[in-house]
């Protein structure tokens, strides 16, 4: 593996285990292959992008790396362990918000489910209700259902729970997908700042190339029937990113056109 | 809206009207029948001597007795089997072939088990509300978003947590509606027992005023539990909507 362009100063020893890692994973779920023979380290604190043709099993990887499948062959482990069911330590941001959130509680006691389950005093909730939904954007939405908030203040309040978790790992399956362009790039950058505070490794699945780029401290590409890694790249563009400078790099634009090669080859 | 409704009263007060002109010319002697005006005075007595308020406790503390003891045999076996698809698996001859039994047809056997009074009432009563409450909230588990169920996992729910504050709260608008449905059941069920055999409540009220030959109070009997159906299904409608306004509109948001 090439050296890798980490957003945070990380010790050198923790780069020498990974995180998440995936070896020689194969799924087969109803009689067909999903993945086949993947392995894959993650580093602590790195942010990888998968990305993929529809099909190619980037949502089923994740999922893997979530504990919510468990390999055919091969295993999945977790900071050396093997990931046999869900950790608490690991988030996971899903696509579809407004199934995720419990429509009968406000977006404070959405945030709360995840406080209960840590285990915090009930005293204490409060003060990190109100912390986490400022981090978001929703300083002043505590009291509102789902129901009465936007896709993009569902999917804030939805990663304002994960985050409530004190992940150590973030996974988040095309979190933006659903949203506007505009709300899509407001929510890109605060996640970016979220993340570089609370030093979590994300797993983020997106069909967006140019997303996975802008984000990403690396790229993965999968190819679909059954999906394994087709590309590995590493992304080394200087952080903080910036919409208009980042995507305007030459090495952006590089990348770019090596993903779109790489994915129209893939669906050939 | 005020016209509106005044315009549909107008054809039953019609028709009262008519009924009580026809019955005041001809001078009817019916054992059924009677005028709506003597129908209302019978009523009005019933009242002045308790007779029918009394009947009117009986009733529905049989109901409701038999609704809770009912509910809750069927809100827990609906929502055990809507978790557990093995157990429903299991349990599906079973239920299937209990079900179709007309509780009124448990009468003798409950009769001789425990004799005339609350408790038989109670029994039959419950097994008329299992059914409808267990399969409601049995399709209501089933049909909670798959997603829900995920998240519950992702964070590690314990199943007591699971079941607390994602199922029940996620099921609840239409476990309560099961609810309605079957508080309406439970009258009617109380009722027919009084009236086959069990000698209390209002269905005994109409079987006394029946062989007494007073249709007038047979009549006023009647009126009066037709009252309390109305009121109990208004009721538990107006509580539904109120208690689950915001959770109703997020279903149809998303």
């Amino acid at each position: 593996m090439t050296s890798i362009a980490l957003r945070k100063d990380i010790p050198s020893a923790e780069l020498e285990k990974s995180q998440i890692a995936f070896s020689h994973v194969t799924l087969d779920l109803g009689g067909k292959t999903i993945i086949e023979n993947v392995s894959l380290d993650v580093k602590p604190g790195e942010f990888l992008c998968i990305i993929g043709a529809s099909g190619c099993g980037k949502t089923t990887a994740l999922r893997l790396a979530a504990g919510l499948y468990q390999p055919t062959s091969g295993h999945v482990s977790f900071d050396g362990e093997p990931m046999r069911a869900p950790r608490r330590d690991v988030a996971i941001v899903f696509q579809d918000y407004g199934k995720a959130l419990l429509p009968w509680r406000t977006a404070a006691g959405n945030v709360a489910l995840a406080l209960e389950t840590i285990g915090m005093p009930k005293a204490q909730r409060p003060a990190r209700i109100d912390e986490l939904l400022k981090k978001v954007g929703l300083p002043n939405h505590a009291a509102k259902y789902p129901a009465e908030m936007s896709g993009g203040m569902q999917q804030r309040l939805q990663i304002a729970r994960c985050l409530a978790q004190e992940p150590k790992a973030l996974l988040m399956d095309e979190p933006f997908g659903a949203l506007d362009a505009m709300t899509r790039q407001g929510l890109q950058d605060e996640v970016l700042s979220l993340l570089d505070a609370s030093k979590a490794t994300v797993i983020f699945v997106t069909h967006d190339l140019e997303e996975a780029i802008y984000l990403g401290d690396r790229v993965v590409g999968l190819l679909p029937h059954p999906g394994r890694i087709g590309i590995d790249l590493p992304i080394n563009l200087p952080r903080p990113r910036d919409q208009l400078t980042t995507r305007e790099n030459p090495e952006f634009l590089r990348l770019r056109r090596e993903l779109f090669d790489f994915i129209k080859a893939s669906e050939a | 809206m005020r016209s509106e409704r005044l315009k549909a009263a107008i054809l039953p007060m019609s028709l009262l009207i008519i009924l009580e002109a026809w019955a005041r010319s001809v001078d009817i002697h019916s054992d059924a029948l009677a005028p709506p005006s003597a129908v209302v005075l019978a009523l009005f007595q019933a009242f002045g001597d308790g007779s029918i308020l009394a009947a009117t406790r009986d009733t529905l503390a049989s109901a409701f007795a038999g609704l809770v003891v009912g509910g809750a045999i069927g809100l827990f076996f609906g929502i055990a089997l809507g978790i557990f698809q093995p157990l429903d698996r299991l349990m599906e001859v079973t239920i299937e072939s209990l079900r179709p039994i007309p509780s009124i047809a448990l009468l003798p056997i409950a009769l001789i088990a425990l004799g005339f009074g609350y408790r038989m009432e109670i029994v039959i009563v419950a097994f008329a509300c299992v059914w409808p409450i267990l399969i409601l909230s049995r399709a209501a588990v089933r049909s909670i978003e798959p997603r829900l169920i995920e998240v519950s996992r992702a964070l590690r729910l314990s199943p007591s947590d699971r079941v607390r504050k994602i199922i029940i709260p996620a099921a609840l608008p239409r476990i309560f509606l099961a609810f309605r449905l079957a508080a309406g059941i439970a009258l009617i069920v109380a009722v027919t027992v009084e009236i086959a055999i069990n000698p209390i409540g209002l269905g005994a009220g109409i079987m006394i005023a029946q062989q007494a030959l007073r249709p007038d109070l047979m009549l006023a009997y009647l009126l009066w539990i037709g009252l309390i159906g109305y009121a109990l299904n208004a009721g538990l409608l107006a509580a539904q909507q109120h208690l689950f306004g915001p959770a109703a509109l997020a279903g149809e948001v998303r």
